[in-house]
């Protein structure tokens, strides 16, 4: 099968690689780009632990061929941090909160939530749990990523 | 509700404290099994049967061996040539377990061939170009069919489907139904379904030549797991390295891939390349073999006026699936806590383990103890039915007192301690109860169904697997040890190792905690490391809830033993006796004399390098192991029949609220309540994140989760548009009450908390539908309780 050459820019630096047209993004990142911080849990778009941002919207890769995101934009978990690797903000609240076990889902999670705060610093519960509705965790219960959410916004408040 | 303890004395432990863990996770730098990616490594798909049974004539790999890439396709035949069979549960010599089927497939789905290639595609591609003749047979797929006598055999060769029946009378249970003026029988059905973690099951093998190794990174979580590669593959098990550094995507008891681990290592070895399975989601649900629990209950309660429970008869029909593994045992824990906690004073139990051509039951979060209390908890709720008396004034009457614990149970395990009284009391209080009633009523006079639901359970932790030689008298194990090794270096810092790898409980963050805790050193300074396997001292690995108890044990009992060491270094270099010297933080002061002090790094420093003031004989550097045995280990089962099980039992009450609607039957979750009791709670936030995540678990089985199969034995439920996993939309939020009564059997009163909310929230949502379905006179016993079922119901049709 014939391979595209693909270049896209993952949290603010441009990679690129060779994939076959069936390739998918998800797998693209993780297996190509070296890029594993995303993860996949159910390859058919329900378990949202492939999120990421692309063009400034939560898509889920599993469900987007790598060749359909060539010259994009994307941020996935790995570009949440600040130039010095500093923990943003919602990333330390997901910490502070213990809003994980086991870290499978948590990508997800964090772009899902990242997402919403960026269009509604000010969510309120019901908020929360719609963002995150389309991201399955098996550990929390979801209650501590609540949580953490809202201490997340607390804190953007304050600071603001 | 912040959690706060009821003891004040410790340091670190018990204290808000963050997870040293989760740091790698948030930065998406977890080392999950399927980041390792090897130069040169191969892949596999598998081929599956479509047919329930089928005798397996032949397969044609021709095919799909011409595919460019491909490099090799893998039978069960060639496996049953080349292993041993896997390890069982149950002593039955003619069921044999392969990892791929050898000559019969036995569900649809299960796996036939393993496709190798230089890509997962390029694997599955060739999946499709495996010709194999089938031919296909008569199959049973209802546990109950597969008894009767002409019932088609899932394994000729055992001669029955039949795997295990086992009955077990304790105390006088004809005497005692003889005098209750009262008894119920009812029957309850708790339904296929599994704990089913994000991650499915990736595991990665290397055959090292040069140092003749065969290297295993896995999302595992099992006990004895090199020792069972090991014996499959007639190796030493020392030639076998698993990196238990790897993070396990969740698991919750199921990620036992053992049938995984042994295609991909026999792989390795023959092909002289890396090989990884990492299963797609359909090869998860439908070949994985973990599926939980599928039981039907029969059960009998005798009763007097007052609803003092008497006596209880159980009979529990468990379908295994199509071969034994730990399923027959997940009907030998609930015996640890068989009449729930309740002074029941006689009860009877016949377990019996059926196969049938579904794929294969896993170990599940609580080992079967959670359908039990689903089942002792429904019995409750309608001995108060019958008698017109509260569903929580009946628990209150039968619970066992604060002042009775130690309390021994018929089937003779002792309940360590408890006070379930006050427990229930706080819970009530904090929910409101008659605020619920009130809101309850005024959502029945919309014309809406509410309904309150109540469960008061155990949770039995601490992994004392006595199941194992009282189901099967061929096995004597009577230990179920767990080890931690501490290093001190030379410069002072603290490193813990463990035999097992996480996932998500936070080993690493326990060890750190309590070894600070015992030598007054920072934990955010002491590293916890899962160690690989052939680094690490035995290991029973995080089941059976017991990795506070037994883990935070043996971390304790090795840290004494360092304090012991430098108080010995101190004490000689003193000239003073041991009892004189007063250790805090590290440091060593002469008591009295507060001047006279030797530091930390001054102590290091002399185990590691001044051999001259070290005491005589004594070993230099600073380590000590400590391997510990679990509380109540060491005994086989009694000659009468009775068994000491799990050393330490956790208490749960759960109060939710819901409303159903009439014309659907939806459920809506609009209060949930808990009350737990998990004796001192050695870091809060897991605890709470552990409990909330069982409830989630408990609110799935109870409303949602199901592996369904049709009358053709096809599984119908292999992704996540049919098998339904509850969304943040579905869970709701969780108000918990603590409670701590310490363990006395522990080194800190710590009891397990692993299984907390699964054990208790499907009793209590079952318990809660039944009471808002009470005023139509209609009930629903079969979880999970789903709309359509809820619907059928209200609308007329009884179940």
């Amino acid at each position: 099968m014939s391979e595209h050459k693909i270049t896209l820019t993952v949290n603010g630096r441009e990679m690129s690689g060779y994939a076959e047209a069936r390739l998918t993004l998800v797998d693209f990142l993780r297996d190509v780009l070296g890029q594993t911080g995303t993860h996949i849990g159910c390859e058919h778009g329900v378990c949202g632990a492939c999120s990421i941002v692309l063009d400034g919207k939560p898509v889920r890769s599993c469900l987007m061929y790598a060749v359909m995101a060539d010259g994009h934009e994307m941020t996935t978990v790995e570009g949440l941090e600040g130039p010095e690797g500093e923990l943003s903000p919602l990333q330390d609240a997901f910490w502070e909160n213990h809003a994980m076990q086991c870290g499978y889902c948590t990508p997800g999670m964090l772009i899902a939530t990242h997402t919403l705060l960026q269009d509604n610093p000010d969510p309120n519960e019901d908020e929360i749990r719609e963002a995150i509705g389309g991201n399955l965790c098996r550990c929390t219960g979801y209650q501590q990523i609540v949580e953490a959410v809202q201490m997340t916004a607390k804190k953007l408040r304050e600071a603001s | 509700m912040p959690d706060t303890t009821a003891s004040q004395e410790y340091r670190y432990i018990t204290k808000k404290r963050r997870v040293t863990e989760d740091r790698r996770f948030i930065t998406g730098r977890g080392n999950f099994a399927a980041d390792y990616n090897l130069p040169g490594m191969l892949h596999v798909a598998m081929v599956t049967s479509p047919y329930a049974c089928a005798e397996i004539k032949g397969i044609n790999a021709e095919a799909a061996l011409a595919l460019p890439g491909v490099r090799y396709v893998l039978t069960g035949a060639e496996l049953f040539e080349n292993i041993n069979p896997l390890l069982s549960g149950l002593d039955l010599p003619n069921v044999k377990r392969i990892p791929l089927a050898h000559e019969r497939a036995r569900y649809a789905g299960e796996w036939v061939a393993a496709v190798v290639a230089e890509s997962r595609h390029i694997a599955e591609d060739a999946v499709e170009l495996v010709e194999v003749d089938y031919n296909p047979i008569d199959f049973v797929i209802d546990p109950e069919e597969a008894m009767n006598a002409d019932a088609p055999l899932v394994h000729p060769q055992h001669g029955s489907n039949i795997l295990c029946d086992k009955t077990w009378v304790w105390g006088d249970v004809d005497d005692d139904f003889e005098a209750a003026p009262h008894n119920l029988a009812f029957r309850a059905r708790w339904s296929r379904c599994s704990t089913i973690p994000i991650e499915t099951f990736v595991v990665t093998a290397k055959c090292d030549e040069g140092k003749e190794m065969l290297d295993v990174w896995a999302s595992i979580q099992m006990p004895k797991y090199p020792e069972q590669i090991a014996r499959a593959l007639s190796l030493p098990v020392n030639a076998i390295n698993v990196h238990f550094d790897v993070d396990v995507g969740g698991s919750y008891g199921l990620k036992r891939g053992i049938r995984q681990t042994v295609i991909v290592s026999y792989l390795t070895r023959k092909l002289r390349a890396p090989v990884r399975f990492n299963e797609d989601r359909l090869e998860n649900m439908s070949g994985g073999e973990m599926h939980g629990p599928d039981r039907i209950f029969d059960m009998e309660v005798a009763f007097d006026d007052d609803g003092i429970m008497h006596s209880l008869k159980i009979k529990a029909t468990d379908d295994a699936g199509c071969y034994p593994g730990r399923a027959p045992l997940q009907l030998g824990k609930p015996v640890s806590a068989i009449v729930g906690p309740y002074r029941i004073k006689s009860a009877s139990y016949n377990a019996i383990s059926v196969t049938t051509n579904k794929t294969s039951q896993e170990a599940v979060r609580g080992f079967g103890q959670a359908p039990t209390n689903f089942a002792i908890e429904a019995m409750v709720d309608k001995v108060a039915l019958k008698l017109g008396l509260d569903r929580d004034e009946v628990r209150r009457r039968n619970l066992i007192r604060a002042d009775e614990f130690p309390y021994r149970i018929p089937s003779g395990s002792e309940y360590d301690s408890g006070d379930y009284h006050t427990v229930l009391d706080k819970l009530q209080d904090s929910a409101g109860w008659q605020d619920l009633i009130a809101k309850r009523d005024a959502i029945r006079a919309t014309g809406k169904l509410a309904g309150i639901g109540i469960s008061t359970c155990l949770e039995p932790s601490g992994g004392n697997s006595s199941f194992e030689p009282f189901f099967n008298p061929k096995n004597d194990t009577t230990t179920w040890m767990e080890s931690c090794l501490i290093k001190v270096d030379m410069l002072g810092s603290i490193t813990a190792l463990m035999g097992t790898s996480t996932s998500g409980q936070g080993h690493e963050t326990l060890l750190s905690a309590v070894i600070g805790e015992v030598l007054e050193r920072d934990p955010d300074t002491i590293r916890g490391v899962h160690a690989e396997s052939l680094g690490a001292l035995p290991s029973n690995s995080p089941v059976g809830s017991r990795m506070a108890i037994m883990l935070g044990g043996a971390a304790a009992g090795a840290a004494e033993k360092i304090k012991k060491q430098l108080l010995e270094i101190a004490a000689h270099n003193f000239q003073l006796p041991v009892d004189r010297l007063i250790y805090d933080g590290g440091d060593i002061s002469v008591d009295g004399d507060p001047e006279k002090v030797m530091n930390w790094n001054l102590l290091i420093d002399i185990a590691h390098r001044q051999y001259h003031k070290m005491p005589l004989g004594s070993e230099p550097g600073l380590q000590a192991q400590h391997t510990w045995e679990v509380p109540t280990g060491g005994a086989l089962p009694a000659e009468d029949g009775t068994v000491q099980m799990y050393p330490c039992y956790a208490f749960e009450a759960h109060i939710p609220l819901i409303s159903v609607d009439p014309e659907t039957g939806q459920v809506e979750i609009l209060d949930y309540h808990m009350g737990h009791d998990c004796g001192t709670v050695l870091n809060p936030d897991i605890v709470r994140g552990m409990t909330f995540g069982g409830i989630a678990h408990g609110i799935g089985a109870a409303l949602y989760e199901k592996f369904e199969y049709d009358e053709g034995g096809q599984h119908l439920s292999g992704s996540f548009m049919d098998y339904l996993l509850p969304s943040s939309h579905e869970i709701p939020h969780v108000e918990m009450i603590k409670h701590y009564t310490p363990s006395p059997l522990t080194t800190f009163g710590q009891k397990g908390s692993g299984e907390s909310g699964y054990l208790g929230a499907p009793a209590a949502i079952a318990s809660a539908v039944n009471d808002a379905l009470a005023p139509l006179g209609k009930s629903i016993e079969t979880l999970p309780m789903r709309v359509r079922d809820i619907e059928a119901l209200i609308n007329g049709q009884t179940e």
